[in-house]
């Protein structure tokens, strides 16, 4: 992986170092990183010659720039009305039995995180998940699990799309 | 506003198919309108009445108008593809199926305005859709290279914010702030992205106008109904045995969309999202769907969520989901809006657990009318829609 | 020409500029809109919805502070659909803040409060959402206490931080619900980029930021009869305090805060302003002498401009965020710390009196104050030099609770040795002040005669323009500084840590080319200090001013080097300026520090 202080760099010089360039770069360290450090802030603060605490204070803002330390896969699994209609609190059940965490939690391995998220919009087809950028929807606990277990037989090596992303 | 009337018709449930039709006409589409005065090209969307699609409802001919007339070096024309709305997904079907159409749309209004620079803000949760979204900007750069019209496109990617689909929070997150909704006015015509006039549409809109330049206004004003002109689309979810995506006539009655899409059972229709209002099942028969009369809930806007609901369903968890909803996505700056949705949400569960008596309904109704009067942007404004409407209709499913 | 625009406001009609905000155009006709997040200093937020107001024809309520008048418009401020609404936003604010008012550091002059009881909030409906939030008082900075459980998110303070002095150390975090104002990473205040300058505590409407106070401290020295309790008064505390204790702002109340101190129990009132005038001998001869050494020795470790040391905001915002130019900073320690070295030296010695028996406190217009007495490094009497330090409101405080009717006080005088001062030592309260007080005396220093301004009064550095320049061409200096012949000594002064930073980005960029910069945290300086009473806008800032210039008009010496305690002092204790005793006592380094 990429050095922070370098991806930062890189990534300052490709979208620029005005204010309006800030999400973009804090979305390509979250996009490497998983969430946002202190250091990763600073550098950042001082690579846009910005305030560090409007750095924080803009990312907290946003639920997809983390700033706590977060597993490799994040699962964030939608929670709005369809989802929750559809089944999300079992197929919330059957990811905390398989991966042995709460929500807010990651697993001691440093592979998974998992979240709650509003909705995904992919209602018609609730309930559905993000895992990293990856979409999975009408899903069921046999079918999580099945998702989950090739996350983890893959030994964190990612997994191609166990279902179509979209349509 | 104006005060409305009555709609005079309601039409059966009319399906039309415009939006998903092959956009691989986009460069006929686009050479013939750059061709045309920026003038007429208004002129024509304001004669098919073309009224945004996001929710709202402004007037999108006079909206492109309105910028076209301000003098300024610098213009955007932006297009809101933040659709965070639950129960909303129409959006994002448009931009995997047809993104020529909302792209050709951009470049379109781009150059009624004068703008060079178009922006597609992306919500996060669509992060799938950028990788196919760039590879056809860059076609579609690339053939306004060829034919001298200078004018680019970016993508500018959501974090996660369900607020920055209000225009103003939109353009303070692109400016790599905090989307807190900015004070009105000015208004984004004049004062947008980076304070310059900026043209902001929804993706659905944007398409429609395709449809408009394609097909001239009258084929889009014949369809709907007086005030609703055209067609929408709506994003069927909840107890309905078919949901998805499916491009209908303005003017419908709930009644025949219930016939149409629920499983028999269907007790309420949610309207709009969670920022939109409940319709029971009583009330079907007297509701249509268009632009009309949101005051006097005889008809009803929509960006197009429909959420069918059974007899199965606790409205208060529905209310609890939106409310909850609500109190974590305000953006947290106004007071209505921060505390109100809390002491809304919170204000539920105390009366469900017997806390409070089932009079401090009627004390939270009264907050929930303020926060429509004082809230600072349309997500505070709006927030007593659901409430008031789900309160009203299913008191005792609140109370016991 | 500007448009005038016509609008009614419950039924009178008035013209107003265009552009005038309703809360602008209601004021000027004598209609009262209640405000909280909106501020004179600052820019409009229009979040805290408190100034809502109804336009005819219109449905929803507009925020007065943030909504345009427009040509015709019908403005209703005190309907029923108004008054609900308000009483409403307040029973919100009140049910997410800690309303324990008896128990609050502003209880009886907080805005929320005062609105409360205007509108008689006097069931609490709603539920308190306190228990559901977990907050904590931050409590370590030695000047600035923050409780968010008061805060009710105007972003005054953020917006202060930001607008005012681009320190940034404050900023609107998280969302909905958890929406709220932290630091950096929600660090403790002092932990951060925070100045201390207490410019957000005066520009908080609730006790969410307030100074940490050291009154109950004061309070058991007082009463410790082993004890010599000796306090100092700076020059803008005399043209505020009267306003904490029933004066109209702008009023002097020089001799009767000394009657009030004394009645304390203080067992010596001394004058800041005696420091002040020692400060200019230092400052003054410090700036001599690096003219000598770039003009003539051509030295390049010497930086010009020289940078007044006196407002440890500022000292610390450069420590902070230009911490490689900490070179042009003066080696003089501010007044108050100068004075804290000398009261357990000099004092202590021509009054006999043992130094570790003596507390030295300073009551002063300033919250920074706090933070810079308590550095580690000062301590150069060998003891702590200022022990403790009162910030303008916690003295009127302590005059309250005392017992003393201030309005029936006598006139009384500073107790000599270190009271004596002159008008030069008065106008260190005010942005420009140091500047002029030092123009007076080194013109007269380097040429043997008055600087050329009429009676003495350098008006191109008063006033409150955010940045001043001034210049005075040197002739006929006498031979001793005849390198100084012909040269145009450039000033320039900067009031606010936001006009501080046009002036360090410009001397980054190699555009400041002046010899000398005054620098003052605060806007109008010491008068507008964080520790001054509030409300301090910028009327009140413009009645101060006029306060500190009429006490120096009226003072008998207005230069420093006339100051007879002044002169003593050099002969009996410390030599010469820039002498080995002073080196020691009254000058002092500086530290780097992280820009976050």
């Amino acid at each position: 992986m990429e050095p922070i202080k370098d991806l930062i760099k890189r990534l300052a010089d490709r979208y620029g170092r005005e204010r309006s360039s800030l999400l973009p770069i804090l979305q390509g360290v979250v996009e490497q990183e998983k969430y946002l450090s202190e250091y990763s802030m600073t550098e950042i603060a001082r690579e846009l010659n910005l305030p560090a605490a409007d750095v924080f204070g803009t990312a907290t803002f946003y639920s997809f720039l983390e700033n706590e330390k977060m597993g490799r896969y994040i699962i964030r699994l939608c929670k709005t009305i369809t989802c929750s209609m559809k089944g999300e609190n079992q197929i919330l059940l059957t990811i905390q039995d398989l991966l042995k965490i709460k929500v807010g939690e990651t697993t001691p391995d440093g592979n998974f995180s998992l979240l709650q998220t509003n909705c995904l919009g992919f209602c018609h087809k609730a309930p559905a998940m993000l895992i990293n950028k990856e979409v999975y929807n009408e899903l069921t606990p046999e079918k999580v699990r099945e998702i989950l277990t090739s996350y983890i037989n893959s030994n964190g090596g990612g997994k191609e799309n166990v279902n179509n992303t979209s349509s | 506003m104006v005060e409305e009337k009555k709609m005079s018709t309601t039409h059966l449930l009319k399906r039309a198919d415009f939006i998903f039709k092959s956009d691989n006409d986009w460069k006929d589409v686009l050479k013939k309108s750059l061709s045309r005065k920026a003038n007429e090209l208004i002129n024509e969307l304001i004669s098919s009445e073309l009224k945004g699609r996001g929710g709202a409802g402004f007037p999108t001919g006079l909206k492109w108008k309105i910028t076209s007339e301000i003098d300024s070096d610098e213009k955007y024309v932006i297009c809101n593809a933040d659709e965070g709305e639950p129960g909303t997904f129409k959006d994002r079907e448009i931009l995997s199926r047809v993104p020529f159409k909302v792209l050709t749309a951009i470049a379109v209004c781009g150059h009624v305005t004068k703008a060079k620079k178009g922006f597609i803000y992306l919500r996060g949760e669509y992060f799938f859709l950028k990788e196919g979204l760039e590879k056809a900007i860059l076609e579609f750069e690339t053939f306004c290279k060829t034919i001298g019209f200078d004018f680019s496109i970016s993508i500018f990617m959501g974090s996660g914010a369900y607020i920055c689909g209000e225009e103003t929070a939109l353009f303070e997150s692109m400016e790599g702030k905090r989307g807190e909704p900015r004070n009105k006015p000015p208004f984004p015509s004049s004062c947008g992205y980076l304070n310059k006039p900026t043209v902001i549409n929804n993706v659905e809109t944007l398409a429609h106008t395709y449809t408009i330049f394609k097909y001239g206004a009258k084929r889009f004003y014949d369809l709907g109904v007086q005030f609703s002109r055209g067609t929408k689309l709506f994003s069927v979810s909840g107890d309905t045995p078919k949901p998805g995506i499916y491009e209908l006539e303005l003017g419908m009655s709930l009644a025949d969309f219930v016939e149409e899409f629920g499983d028999d059972d269907t007790k309420a229709v949610q309207v709009g999202g969670a920022s939109g209002f409940l319709v029971p099942r009583k009330r079907f028969a007297e509701t249509t769907i268009g632009f009309q009369g949101k005051l006097v809930g005889i008809s009803l806007p929509t960006g197009g969520s429909m959420m069918l609901f059974n007899s199965s369903r606790s409205m208060f968890n529905v209310l609890d989901n939106y409310l909850n909803f609500f109190a974590e996505e305000s953006c947290g700056q106004c007071t209505p809006c921060r505390v109100g949705c809390q002491q809304l949400l919170r204000g539920i569960k105390a009366v469900k657990r017997g806390e409070k008596n089932a009079g401090y309904l009627d004390k939270l109704l009264k907050l929930a009318e303020t926060m429509t009067y004082t809230a600072k942007c349309g997500l505070g404004q709006s927030v007593a829609n659901s409430f008031s409407s789900i309160v009203e209709n299913f008191r005792e499913e609140m109370i016991y | 020409m500007e448009k005038r625009i016509k609008i009614t406001i419950n039924g009178d009609t008035t013209e107003v500029p265009q552009g005038t905000s309703i809360l602008d155009a209601a004021r000027q006709s004598g209609v009262i809109i209640p405000t909280l997040c909106y501020h004179k200093d600052l820019c409009v937020a229009g979040n805290c919805r408190v100034c809502v107001i109804e336009i005819a024809g219109q449905k929803r309520l507009a925020a007065a502070c943030a909504t345009p008048c427009e040509d015709g418009m019908e403005v209703l401020t005190n309907t029923l659909k108004v008054r609900n609404a308000r009483k409403h936003i307040i029973e919100l604010l009140l049910s997410e803040h800690n309303a324990e008012c008896t128990s609050c550091y502003r209880n009886g002059n907080c805005e929320l409060q005062k609105l409360a009881s205007d509108y008689k909030i006097m069931t609490q409906d709603f539920l308190d959402l306190i228990p559901f939030k977990n907050y904590t008082i931050d409590n370590f900075s030695p000047s600035i206490i923050k409780d968010d459980s008061k805060c009710i998110r105007c972003q005054r303070c953020v917006r202060t931080c930001a607008e005012l002095q681009s320190v940034n150390a404050l900023t609107m975090s998280y969302k909905g619900e958890h929406a709220r104002i932290t630091t950096f990473f929600e660090k403790s205040m002092n932990e951060v980029v925070c100045t201390n300058c207490g410019q957000c505590v005066n520009h908080c409407p609730t006790g969410a930021l307030t100074e940490r106070n050291y009154i109950e401290e004061v309070w058991s020295a007082l009463s410790d009869k082993t004890k010599f309790v000796i306090v100092q008064t700076a020059p803008a505390v005399r043209v505020g305090l009267g306003e904490e204790l029933g004066f109209d702002p702008g009023e002097r109340v020089t001799g009767k805060m000394v009657a009030a101190l004394k009645r304390l129990g203080f067992y010596a009132v001394m004058d800041t302003d005696f420091t002040a005038d020692l400060t200019i001998m230092e400052e003054g001869t410090e700036l001599l002498s690096r003219l000598k050494g770039v003009l003539v020795d051509k030295r390049q470790d010497i930086k010009l401009p020289m940078a007044t040391s006196c407002s440890p905001g500022w000292i610390k915002f450069i420590e902070h965020l230009y911490p490689n130019f900490l070179g042009h900073l003066s080696s003089c320690k501010s007044p108050q710390q100068m004075f804290g070295a000398l009261v357990k030296t000099y004092y202590a010695k021509s009054k006999k009196i043992d130094p570790s028996k003596i507390v030295s406190v300073s009551i002063m217009p300033c919250t920074a104050k706090k933070f810079e007495a308590a550095r580690p490094e000062m301590n150069d009497s060998g003891y702590r030099d200022v022990d403790y330090v009162l910030t303008t409101r916690e003295l009127a405080i302590m005059i309250k609770q005392a017992g003393i009717d201030f309005l029936k006080l006598p006139d009384m005088h500073f107790d000599r040795l270190m009271g004596e001062s002159t008008g030069a030592g008065v106008i260190f309260g005010a942005t420009g002040g140091v500047m002029e007080a030092a123009l007076r005396t080194a013109y007269e220093l380097v040429t043997g005669r008055d600087v050329p301004f009429e009676n003495l009064n350098i008006t191109p550095v008063r006033g409150m323009e955010g940045v001043k320049e001034a210049s005075i061409t040197i002739e006929n200096p006498l031979k001793d500084w005849a390198f100084l012949d012909g040269v145009q000594l450039k000033c320039a002064v900067a009031h606010g840590l936001t006009n501080a930073k046009f002036i360090m980005d410009a001397l980054k960029e190699g555009k400041a080319d002046y010899h000398f910069v005054e620098f003052m945290a605060c806007p109008g300086g010491c008068l507008g200090g964080g520790g001054q009473p509030i409300p301090t806008n910028p009327e009140i800032r413009k009645k101060r001013a006029l306060a500190i210039y009429a006490e120096d008009s009226g003072m008998p010496l207005r230069k420093s080097h006339q100051n007879p305690e002044i002169v003593k002092i050099y002969k009996d204790f410390l030599g010469k300026p820039l002498g080995e005793k002073s080196h020691k006592l009254l000058h002092t380094t500086y530290i780097k520090r992280t820009n976050f």
